[in-house]
């Protein structure tokens, strides 16, 4: 079976703007995958490529081994969920779902609605408007419209960015969750890395309009490829030309080690950054259990690591 | 508070002046006795009575048809112009300056030059007989067609500026979203597009709806007195009939008729958003 979607060698170019470069992928089905890169590396108009509000300069886009290039987007067995959602104001949240269905002109309406509601956990709710919604209730909406329809793909667009934080953190669970149970491929699209590495089965990370690097979450955090790859998602302390994450540095007032000085402590709650100088002149920073030795600013230690843990960099 | 008012002075003096004291003046003519030039007393709603006669009822009912009819036709073409103007990339300033660019020109001189372009020998008869498409002049002029055509030539700006800043303000990505869904042009069009555009399209059909009920003089110089209409109407007892009396009371009548069809539109139409 071809994988549900492919994209060959897609480029994209806007005037006086290299969108995409050339990306090739490959999105086994059921997967949840995510295109991780800061915003303007070419990652939304990758996404608007696929749902077809944009038309290559060159390369395939491939749904189930077909061609789409030519579809345009009410021909693609794809749905968007919109970052700002894009919820239809002057329609109800039922009819919101029901505009995707009665376009198609599918039979059992009532039922399908009925049971996307329930899955995105919205009933009571139907008869409101967009504007008596919660930015959370909204979201749900958008999400329940296009996962009623059954798309091949599920494409979403930085959907938790207009949530607050801790909504963020359990939308995050719930939005795996309703994979699974779906059990539809999702493309997600985000500058998150949080976000990508949490809910993603595989991920790309992008940049300037290229992936960097694919893999599994793993892959990408432990042992990136490049070193945007192992910047973009977390920090990286380059000491004595090795790359190493700040929470595999040991901190400790005794020998052996390389000397530093601690230059400031950050109590962050679940744990400790220490902000340090080494005797070499490089700055690094160690992150530490909350539990572990208290440091003071000013005061001498020394600095180790395991080399396992180094990042293999070119 | 003090300041607050003395800003809103000049607004209160033009309504009292130019609105507020016409109107009275209207309404009190309205009630009292046609004299050789002029109104006398005594006080008497004659006036009133005389307007259910069917002579009046037909003109009054045609001129709803009418101003109907062209309030209709201008929201036909203004939409899609309105639509085209909203999503073109460039030189929308230009686009929106052409809508406006008849009012540079007096409304009378524009009508005029319809009648030039419509007569028997106008330009347009010369040229569709020059071409052999016709051997007769076309009846184009002195029609409830002119007219028409006029009503709708005067009042479209008015209709295509509202329902342009409405598109203005909608949001793109719902048009992506429809398509997104499954829906072709057509339904983004009529389910998203147009239910969107509802309160430019209200705006619009009102600023056109309600000049072209009173309007005289489009029907005056494009219908050829034929086709009377009430603006006519009241214009003529003013004039030629010497009437005072009942064209205030036929003005007084249209505009109370205009406010309660207003009030009850209004009303309904702001009914499914609260």
């Amino acid at each position: 079976m071809p994988p549900i979607l492919e994209l060959r060698n897609l480029v994209k170019h806007f005037p006086g703007q290299q969108a995409v470069r050339s990306i090739s992928l490959s999105i086994p089905r059921g997967a949840f995958f995510s295109l991780l890169g800061p915003s303007g590396c070419g990652k939304t108009t990758t996404l608007r490529l696929i749902a077809g509000f944009e038309q290559p300069t060159s390369g395939d886009v491939l749904l189930n081994g077909e061609p789409v290039n030519h579809h345009p987007p009410y021909e693609r067995n794809v749905s968007t969920v919109f970052q700002n959602y894009a919820l239809f104001p002057h329609l109800t949240a039922r009819a919101n779902i029901e505009f995707g269905l009665k376009r198609h002109r599918v039979p059992e309406i009532e039922r399908r609605v009925r049971e996307a509601v329930a899955l995105v956990g919205l009933t009571g709710k139907e008869e409101r408007r967009p504007a008596q919604l919660s930015g959370g209730e909204r979201q749900r909406v958008a999400l329940a419209r296009s996962l009623v329809l059954q798309p091949d793909v599920l494409l979403l667009d930085e959907p938790l960015a207009a949530l607050d934080p801790k909504l963020r953190k359990q939308m995050r669970l719930e939005l795996k969750a309703l994979q699974r149970q779906a059990g539809i491929t999702f493309l997600l699209v985000t500058h998150d890395q949080e976000e990508a590495l949490s809910m993603s089965d595989q991920l790309a990370v992008m940049n300037e309009g290229l992936i960097e690097q694919t893999g599994t979450p793993e892959d990408v955090y432990l042992r990136p490829r490049t070193r945007f790859v192992a910047g973009f998602l977390g920090a990286v302390n380059w000491i004595a030309g090795a790359a190493i994450r700040p929470e595999c540095l040991t901190v400790s007032r005794e020998a052996p080690g390389l000397t530093a000085t601690v230059t400031a402590t950050v109590f962050l709650g679940d744990c400790v950054q220490i902000l340090l100088r080494l005797s070499t002149g490089e700055t690094a920073v160690a992150q530490l259990p909350r539990a572990a030795v208290r440091f003071q600013a000013g005061e001498t230690v020394h600095v180790s690591w395991n080399p396992a843990d180094e990042l293999s960099l070119p | 508070m003090k300041l607050r008012t003395s800003f809103l002075l000049p607004a209160w003096l033009w309504l009292a002046l130019l609105f507020l004291a016409p109107f009275a003046i209207v309404l009190a003519y309205s009630f009292l006795t046609r004299v050789y030039v002029g109104v006398a007393p005594p006080w008497t709603a004659e006036s009133y009575q005389r307007l259910f006669d069917p002579l009046y009822l037909v003109i009054l009912a045609r001129s709803f048809a009418i101003a109907l009819a062209a309030t209709a036709l201008c929201l036909v073409f203004a939409f899609p112009a309105a639509l085209f103007i909203s999503r073109a990339a460039r030189f929308k300033t230009l686009y929106l300056q052409l809508v406006m660019l008849p009012f540079w020109t007096s409304f009378l001189v524009r009508t005029y030059a319809w009648i030039f372009l419509l007569r028997d020998t106008g330009l347009v008869n010369t040229v569709l007989q020059a071409l052999g498409l016709i051997h007769a002049p076309l009846p184009l002029l002195y029609n409830d067609g002119a007219v028409l055509l006029g009503l709708v030539y005067g009042y479209l700006p008015f209709m295509v500026l509202p329902i342009y800043a409405t598109l203005e303000r909608l949001d793109p990505s719902l048009v992506e979203a429809a398509a997104d869904l499954g829906a072709r042009p057509l339904a983004t069009l009529f389910r998203v597009v147009v239910p969107l555009a509802r309160p430019g399209i209200v705006a619009g059909s009102i600023l056109v709806f309600i000049p072209c009920l009173g309007a005289y003089l489009t029907p005056d110089l494009l219908g050829g007195g034929r086709t009377v209409l009430v603006g006519n109407l009241v214009q003529n007892q003013f004039t030629t009939a010497r009437d005072w009396p009942f064209g205030a009371a036929v003005s007084i009548a249209l505009m109370l008729i205009v406010t309660l069809l207003l009030i009850a539109f209004l009303r309904r139409e702001s009914e499914p958003l609260a």
